[in-house]
């Protein structure tokens, strides 16, 4: 259980700060990625917290100093607020580590699997809203995709977590994951600038649409193309995906407008093609069952849509 | 302002060397010209892990005080790029420690710093990654094991230039390949602020069995007084301070 290589402890250890002598005992782990483990622990009080242990300490520096001026910033919290940053020595070595307000809910790379595609649509929506005040604050993102997305239980609303790959907007992207870069797709530059950040966006639905990221063959570019125009979901986005990918919004709030104006758009047309084919195909074996179908469907669109306005008038 | 330049050699192999001087001692003499040897393994999935050749790839990494990874071939272009980046880090900071020390003594390093300061010194690391100067001189075996791996090597290279070229700072590039057609090393690109279209430059490979890595080392450390000089990021023990904006 307890490896300290890969930074494993067992649930109980405590973990005590080298320079502000705090006391944290671990519950239980989190998740682990390229940069660290974070862990679920008790500081004392009852507040459960989330504590990072680092790999390397120098990015969980950088990341623990992003969080802590996003932490000085007015309005709503774009990160986790951080409460600790801190040395463990243990065994002879020394360990990194930070300690943040622990985000209950689920990491949107589970959520994209479950729910439908309309909800993608709502999640993005929720993320350029944040990613357009995070811009403001003249840092990008950087390393966007849905693993370092969570979406809170109450409310469902999106954060970002993982900050290791935020960057100051002029400098090159600190951290990347190839999937979500414009440059591994030959369809741009690795500096930090918004609509780096916005193309991750665009992979992201394209990501939710195909169920994995695509391999990129020898064409990229020509291949993302025929990918949208062969997913029938992405189809009514395809300008909206398009102008994302070459890099053509240059503001989230500009991608966020679009977005909405594409999905207001859209809702109305499926409908109405809908009946249509089901008045063009009539099938007279599953004639009933479709019948008792077609209500249900409808009532479900409909809440959707309620909901995507809801969002969109009330919310955001 | 002034700024400075960092040096780096960056090696691309699969194996082991067989011919000429001993790479590790040349890694050293490297080191010891303020050239950083970074070098990355390149297996693929019929390659065992844990050969003689890949502990060759440490040694070297070592003694030329720089990185060393081993990777799966499709693993290449995210490596190499990360490797560069952190053995620039990895050198700042080095230079950041020595001030440190002189001006702390004990061994005081960045990472002995409450945290509160460590957060300023990282931003001070971080500006000067970003705007120093930057000299990469690639070396990629070519021999023949390594013959089904070079597309993907080719790739990364582009990779790394994009990823570099985001910087502020200014890069320079120049590629040799051993071993070459007539001789065990051959520079086949000349420094270059862009490795874009590198693609010819592989193709007209003939692979031999032989792997001069030694040789190659020796080739590229002389290839560092070629280019136009400005002041090494090494030079000069208070300058390299006043180098980064604060
Ligand atoms: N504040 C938090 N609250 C709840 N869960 C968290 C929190 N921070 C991280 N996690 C969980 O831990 C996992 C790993 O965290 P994080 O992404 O920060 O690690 P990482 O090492 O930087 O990963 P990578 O760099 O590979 O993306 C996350 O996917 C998430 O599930
Ligand atoms: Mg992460």
């Amino acid at each position: 259980m307890t490896d300290p290589d890969n930074l494993c402890y067992a649930p109980g250890t405590m973990i005590v700060g080298k320079w502000h002598r705090n006391r944290y005992q671990l519950i239980r782990l989190l998740g682990s990625g390229a940069q660290g483990t974070v862990y679920l622990g008790h500081s004392g009080d009852a507040h459960p917290v989330a504590i990072k242990l680092a790999k390397d300490r120098s990015s969980l520096i950088s990341e623990a100093h992003i969080l802590e001026q996003f932490g000085r910033l007015q309005g709503d919290p774009l990160g986790p607020s951080l409460y600790d940053s801190d040395d463990w020595v243990t065994g002879g070595s020394t360990v990194g580590f930070c300690v943040m307000e622990y985000l209950e809910g689920t990491s949107l790379s589970e959520v994209l699997k479950k729910k439908a595609f309309d909800w993608s649509l709502v999640y993005v929506l929720q993320l350029l809203k944040q990613l357009a005040q995070l811009h403001k604050t003249g840092y990008i993102f950087g390393d966007l995709k849905p693993e370092n997305l969570m979406l809170i239980r109450p409310g469902y609303s999106i954060r970002c977590l993982d900050f290791g790959g935020a960057t100051k907007i002029g400098r090159s992207v600190r951290e990347y994951t190839e999937f979500y870069d414009r440059g591994y797709w030959g369809l741009g530059s690795r500096r930090a600038e918004p609509s780096y950040d916005l193309f991750a966006c665009a992979m992201i639905l394209i990501y939710a649409a195909a169920g994995r990221r695509i391999t990129r063959s020898s064409e990229p570019q020509n291949q993302l193309k025929h990918f949208i125009d062969s997913q029938g979901k992405l189809v009514p986005y395809r300008h909206f995906l398009l102008s994302a990918l070459s890099s053509d919004y240059t503001s989230a709030e500009q991608m966020r407008k679009e977005l909405v104006r594409a999905m207001m758009a859209v809702e109305s047309h499926e409908r109405h093609n809908s009946h249509a084919a089901a008045a063009r195909y009539p099938r007279p074996r599953t004639k009933r069952k479709s019948n008792g179908w077609t209500p249900a469907w409808l009532a479900a669109s409909m809440i959707i849509t309620a909901y995507i306005v809801f969002v969109v008038i009330y919310v955001m | 302002m002034k700024k400075g330049t960092l040096k780096q050699i960056l090696l691309i192999t699969d194996g082991c060397s067989n011919e000429g001087e001993d790479p590790v001692a040349m890694a050293a003499l490297a080191r010891e010209q303020g050239i950083t040897v970074n070098v990355i393994g390149v297996l693929d999935q019929y390659d065992s892990e844990g050969g003689h050749g890949l502990q060759e790839v440490e040694g070297i990494a070592q003694s030329g005080g720089g990185i060393s990874q081993i990777v799966q071939t499709r693993q290449l272009a995210q490596t190499v790029q990360m490797v560069t980046k952190q053995a620039m880090t990895q050198t700042i900071k080095g230079v950041i420690n020595q001030q440190l020390q002189d001006i702390l003594g004990d061994g005081e390093t960045v990472e002995d710093l409450p945290p509160e300061k460590r957060g300023k010194v990282m931003e001070v690391v971080d500006e000067v990654g970003e705007t120093a100067d930057l000299n990469v001189c690639i070396l990629v075996d070519t021999s023949a094991s390594m013959k089904n791996k070079l597309p993907t090597v080719r790739e990364a290279l582009t990779d790394l230039s994009l990823s570099l070229s985001a910087r502020m700072g200014e890069n320079q590039f120049c590629l040799f390949l051993f071993p070459g057609k007539r001789k065990p090393v051959q520079k086949v690109i000349a420094w270059t602020p862009q490795l874009d279209s590198i693609e010819r430059v592989f193709e007209k490979i003939s692979s031999h069995g032989v792997t001069p890595t030694g040789p190659a080392i020796k080739e590229a450390i002389k290839s560092f007084a070629s280019i136009a000089h400005k002041r090494a990021f090494y030079d000069g023990d208070d300058e390299a301070y006043d180098d980064g904006p604060r």
